[in-house]
């Protein structure tokens, strides 16, 4: 932990901040105070005002986007409203959550340099200033490469590293994991605290995966809910309490483990990190819920729906990227396709929708091969759900958008409506079902996407990334839908996702893709317990597992199961009561 | 720098261009050889519309040019410079359509429609067949005739698909105020 | 990216030089090309273009279809003018020899034969010109090419934007496509011209709402790293300029000089065989 008796580089006093197109304010009262080389998370809900904290930092408030401001803020000694955007850019970096939205330039060396460039720095000075940053985010060996040719955790790299060439006091990190698979955001989070103790900078990170970020150490949790700061305290102290349930950010699993439990978590037990935690006074607890929590067991159809055999694809010869992938899904299931960005989880879905031809091997719905199939006959039996709605929607209003694939299909007007207005009623959205899409929030975005694509009565449902980029309450939201669709409609679901607790928690089976070869297809819980396998697909395996090895518990897999089952029945149980 | 070019439309400029170059191949066959409708064009009448004529300039030329270059691997500049002056021409109106402001009612698209007419008569009835003519020496006929078949295409996929987008997309930006739930 | 033409990394003459050298020279080049008609003149430029194409060593499986694609336009380009105005040649050139007759009205005279030579010739100086361009130059030395040729930094910025983004938003289209397709909305395959309009309509909107998003991200992730700060910007690509770049922006100064001159002198563009 940092010395806190040093000097304040950033300060909220009675701060609030009303954007001019809305009419209530999305920051009030804002009293923060963040000193030199602290490290700070600011955590809270989607809408809660956290993104907007950082845009005042960096200027973009009120620079870009107008709007009122009470109260005070400096940042390093200055104000940011009369510095602006490039004032506040000599005291300020700031890391955005799209990786190739910052990435500007043509090569890693240029997207370096870009600040340096308009700061009119000679090119002599530059290329030794680029050279020691590439070093420091370890990227030299890719200063040539085209931002195409780069994973998005090597993306983030150097946004981070294009950042420090400015030598800036303060980093701004503007929900960094969004797009990363988990053991990338950790290595992030490395790299951030490496980062911070060698040159001593301020960093502001705000993110709501919480556990991820705790991964390494940070010196305080700022907590905002609505607007407002609920919470300002060290993790040890936060964790202690039920702050971060009631705002809606998912605790670490294995202290929401500890808490069903019934334990009473205390600062002193260290909760911060499951490695130095310690658990032994709770250890007798933990056995006792993990015996009283049945287990439900599911039964699965033992009809095959969509089998794929011995598959294999390629760009080109040298490069394969899938090798003799195959696997079976039954009538049903819900099932997730893992592995970490760039492991074949795309290519094998743009495979089974057509949209590549495999070089060998065949795909069978219901036992017929559907190699014969052009891509709109396939779309009549398998829907895709691309990762962002706005890929999708191409039609303004939300009737019209759902009806779309059956318009085009010359199905009856009469047959349109009556089928859109009832998957509209499934999706929840059928009292909106006049409303420009524009007006609807990104959750219900995505639900008319899922509804544009069932209204075609699909047999397997292909969702990619339901949930990436969303907080905790909205990932519960989509979730907990196709969860139901899956269990009353007996809808196939098959997700393609880097999130592990999506996989946990709601599928039933999982298959872990690395290098283009299948790895695994088991038990979520089987997957995230085993240590070789998360080694080998880049996953991160769940603190649960730790937890249970601390406390003794054998049988990690049927402790995550447990742990799964009975937090599913308190969601059900909490919908019962409303 | 003058403000007229900020950050904003120097972005707008380089991603509408790209996108522009990426819809090079697109096309639509229209029945007539050798003539096909531009959906990219319907694009640049867009970012004219939105951004205004500065950003539709560049977006014409450079688009144009480095479609050119990276399809076909030769650019014909006779045909460069129509389209950076159709990109002024519908952007010289950009703040009476009011596209963003959600203002891009039937007045508005009557408007932008007789702009973009006009604008395609300049650029493919007037100065391609005249560049064609003073750099090539190709017959007059020849040129005029090839440029009345552009400008039939053009007003064509500019009035139809571009008035579509514009009119979605003003509809989509401004704000809808009295949104009720129904049963 | 599927585009035909792309930069290509190799230790030629051609390749050092620097993207300014290149770029003057290409717009030289384009502009003597358009403005000449001299045969004389066409041909050592034409020979020239193909000299410094070998120097550049570039493949032809590089541009085999470039020029396939080129040949094919510029055959159509001929037809169309020979049968909507077989005598343009005899017009410009004010005589009139004719090789053979066949469809009446249509000719073939020597001069039309001469003046399509010409014309072809004027091309095929400037595709090599292009070829070494696009094939030599790095793109990232692009922009701060044509900000050393004056061209203001926020103009050349948005060209290297403009390659920066092709292939993402290139792979967006292709999966934007692709979502469309599975849902019915079939680009190929027969439709009336309005329905398949409004078939573009549908792949476009999604491409369309993701552009100016991204171009409000991308916009203030510039701002925030200072793009537009001051008059002038530094470029890290940029390359000085050498003694062989001042050899070859000079002598083509004077050889573009020295061939307008040429092709003027008699007040006439046209280097004219047929009468005196």
């Amino acid at each position: 932990m940092k010395q806190a008796h040093r000097n304040t580089i950033i300060k909220f006093e009675n701060f609030s901040f009303k954007y001019r197109a809305q009419t209530k304010p999305t920051l009030r009262d804002i009293n923060l105070e963040i000193h030199e080389g602290e490290k700070i998370l600011i955590a809270g809900p989607s809408g809660c005002g956290k993104s907007t904290i950082a845009h005042c930092i960096n200027g973009l408030i009120t620079a870009r986007y107008p709007g009122e401001i009470s109260g005070r803020l400096t940042v390093g000694g200055v104000v940011p409203k009369e510095e602006g955007v490039f004032g506040m850019s000599r005291k300020v970096g700031t890391v955005l959550q799209d990786t190739d939205g910052q990435f500007i330039g043509l090569t890693v060396a240029e997207d370096l340099a870009f600040a340096l460039e308009n700061d009119r720095v000679p090119q002599e000075e530059m290329r030794q200033k680029v050279k020691e940053v590439a070093e420091l985010v370890d990227m030299t060996e890719y200063l040539q490469h085209s931002p195409t040719a780069l994973s998005g955790g090597q993306k983030q790299r150097v946004s981070i590293g294009g950042v420090l060439t400015d030598e800036v006091p303060i980093l701004v990190f503007d929900e960094p994991l969004a797009n990363l698979d988990p053991a990338t955001g950790r290595y992030t989070m490395e790299l951030i605290d490496e980062i911070c103790k060698k040159r001593d900078i301020t960093v502001v990170i705000i993110e709501h995966r919480l556990e991820d970020v705790l991964h390494r150490d940070v010196d305080r949790i700022v907590v905002m809910s609505e607007g407002r700061i609920v919470a300002d305290m060290s993790p040890e102290e936060l964790l202690s309490t039920e702050i971060l349930n009631s705002v809606g950010v998912r605790e670490p699993l294995y202290v929401s483990a500890l808490k069903h439990a019934g334990a009473n978590i205390t600062p002193d037990c260290l909760p911060q990190h499951i490695q130095t935690m310690n658990v032994e006074p709770f250890r007798e607890q933990l056995h006792h819920w993990y015996h009283s929590t049945a287990v439900e067991a599911r039964a699965i159809s033992p009809k095959p729906l969509l089998e794929v055999k011995n598959l294999s694809f390629a760009y080109d010869e040298e490069e394969p990227v899938l090798q003799d992938v195959s696997f079976t899904i039954h009538e049903g299931e819900m099932i997730s396709l893992v592995g970490r960005n760039g492991a074949g989880k795309s290519t094998l879905a743009s495979l089974i929708c057509g949209f590549h031809k495999p070089v060998l091997g065949e795909i069978c719905l219901e036992g017929e091969d559907m190699t014969p199939l052009s891509i709109k006959e396939r779309g009549d039996k398998i829907g895709l759900v691309m990762q962002s709605p706005n890929q999708m929607i191409s039609k303004p209003m939300v009737f019209e958008e759902t009806a779309l694939g059956l318009k085009v299909r010359g199905v009856a007007p009469e047959e349109i409506e009556e089928r859109v207005n009832d998957t509209l009623k499934i999706c929840g959205l059928y009292p909106m079902r006049n409303w420009p899409i524009s007006a609807l929030s990104f959750g219900q975005k995505k639900r008319v996407s899922i509804a544009s694509i069932l209204v075609m009565k699909p047999k397997v449902l292909i969702l990619d990334e339901p949930t990436a980029g969303q907080d905790y309450r909205h990932y519960t939201e989509i979730m907990e839908f196709l969860k139901r669709l899956n269990q009353e409609l007996g809808l196939t679901i098959l997700m393609i996702t880097h999130d592990m607790h999506l996989m946990l928690e709601y599928t039933d089976r999982a298959m872990v893709l690395a290098d283009g070869k299948l790895l695994a297809d088991d038990l979520p819980s089987k997957i995230l317990t085993d240590e070789e396998l998360a080694k080998k697909a880049y996953l991160k395996k769940t603190s649960l597992y730790d937890l249970a090895k601390k406390a003794g518990i054998s049988d990690y897999s049927d402790f995550c199961q447990c742990f799964m089952q009975y937090e599913r029945n308190q969601i059900r149980q909490k919908k019962g009561d409303v | 720098m003058n403000n007229r070019f900020d950050i904003k439309k120097v972005v707008a400029t380089g991603i509408g261009a790209a996108l522009f170059v990426v819809l090079t191949q697109v096309q639509i066959p229209t029945g007539i050889p050798n003539t096909s409708l531009q959906p990219r064009m319907a694009v640049l009448a867009f970012l004219s519309a939105v951004f205004g004529p500065w950003v539709g300039a560049l977006v014409g030329f450079i688009g144009h040019a480095l479609g050119d270059a990276l399809f076909y691997g030769s650019v014909w500049w006779s045909w460069v410079f129509p389209e950076a002056v159709f990109g002024i021409g519908v952007g010289l109106f950009a703040k009476k359509y009011a596209v963003k402001e959600g203002g891009f009612d039937v007045k508005n698209i009557i408007l932008f429609n007789v702009v973009q007419i006009i604008a395609n008569a300049i650029a493919w009835i007037g100065v391609a067949p005249i560049l064609d003519i003073l750099v090539y020496a190709e017959p007059a006929n020849k040129v005029f005739i090839q440029g009345a078949f552009a400008f039939v295409g053009d007003v064509l996929i500019v009035g139809i698909l571009g008035s579509i987008l514009l009119a979605v997309y003003s509809k989509v930006s401004g704000r809808s105020s009295s949104l009720k739930m129904e049963d | 990216m599927s585009t035909l033409m792309s930069y290509t990394r190799k230790d030629t003459p051609v390749h050092r030089l620097s993207g300014f050298t290149k770029l003057v020279f290409f717009l030289l080049w384009c502009i003597t090309s358009a403005l000449t008609y001299d045969t004389r003149v066409l041909g050592v430029m034409l020979a020239i273009s193909i000299i410094l194409f070998r120097i550049s060593k570039i493949q032809w499986q590089q541009i085999g279809v470039v020029v396939k694609v080129i040949a094919f336009f510029m055959i159509l380009n001929v037809l169309a003018i020979f049968l909507l105005s077989p005598y343009q040649g005899c017009t410009i050139y004010q005589s009139r020899t004719v090789l053979f007759s066949g469809i009446p009205g249509h000719d073939v005279t020597a001069e039309e034969l001469f003046y399509f030579l010409n014309m072809l010739m004027k091309y095929f100086i400037m595709a090599p010109a292009i070829f070494i361009f696009l094939v030599t130059t790095d793109p990232s030395e692009f922009a701060a090419s044509l900000n050393m040729a004056g061209v203001p930094y926020t103009v050349g910025y948005a060209i290297s934007i403009a390659i920066r983004y092709i292939p993402d938003i290139q792979d967006d289209y292709h999966k934007i496509k692709n979502a469309q397709e599975a849902r019915g909305i079939e680009m190929s395959g027969k439709a009336r011209l309005l329905q398949r309009i409004t078939r573009i309509a549908s792949i476009l909107f999604p491409l369309l709402f993701s552009m100016m998003e991204r171009i409000d991200v991308v916009s203030n992730a510039m701002e925030l790293r200072g793009f537009g700060k001051h008059k002038k910007r530094t470029w890290y690509m940029a390359k000085k300029l050498t003694g062989a770049d001042v050899t070859v922006l000079l002598s083509t100064l004077i050889f573009c000089i020295l061939a307008l001159f040429i092709t003027f002198y008699d007040g006439n563009r046209f280097y004219n065989p047929f009468i005196g």
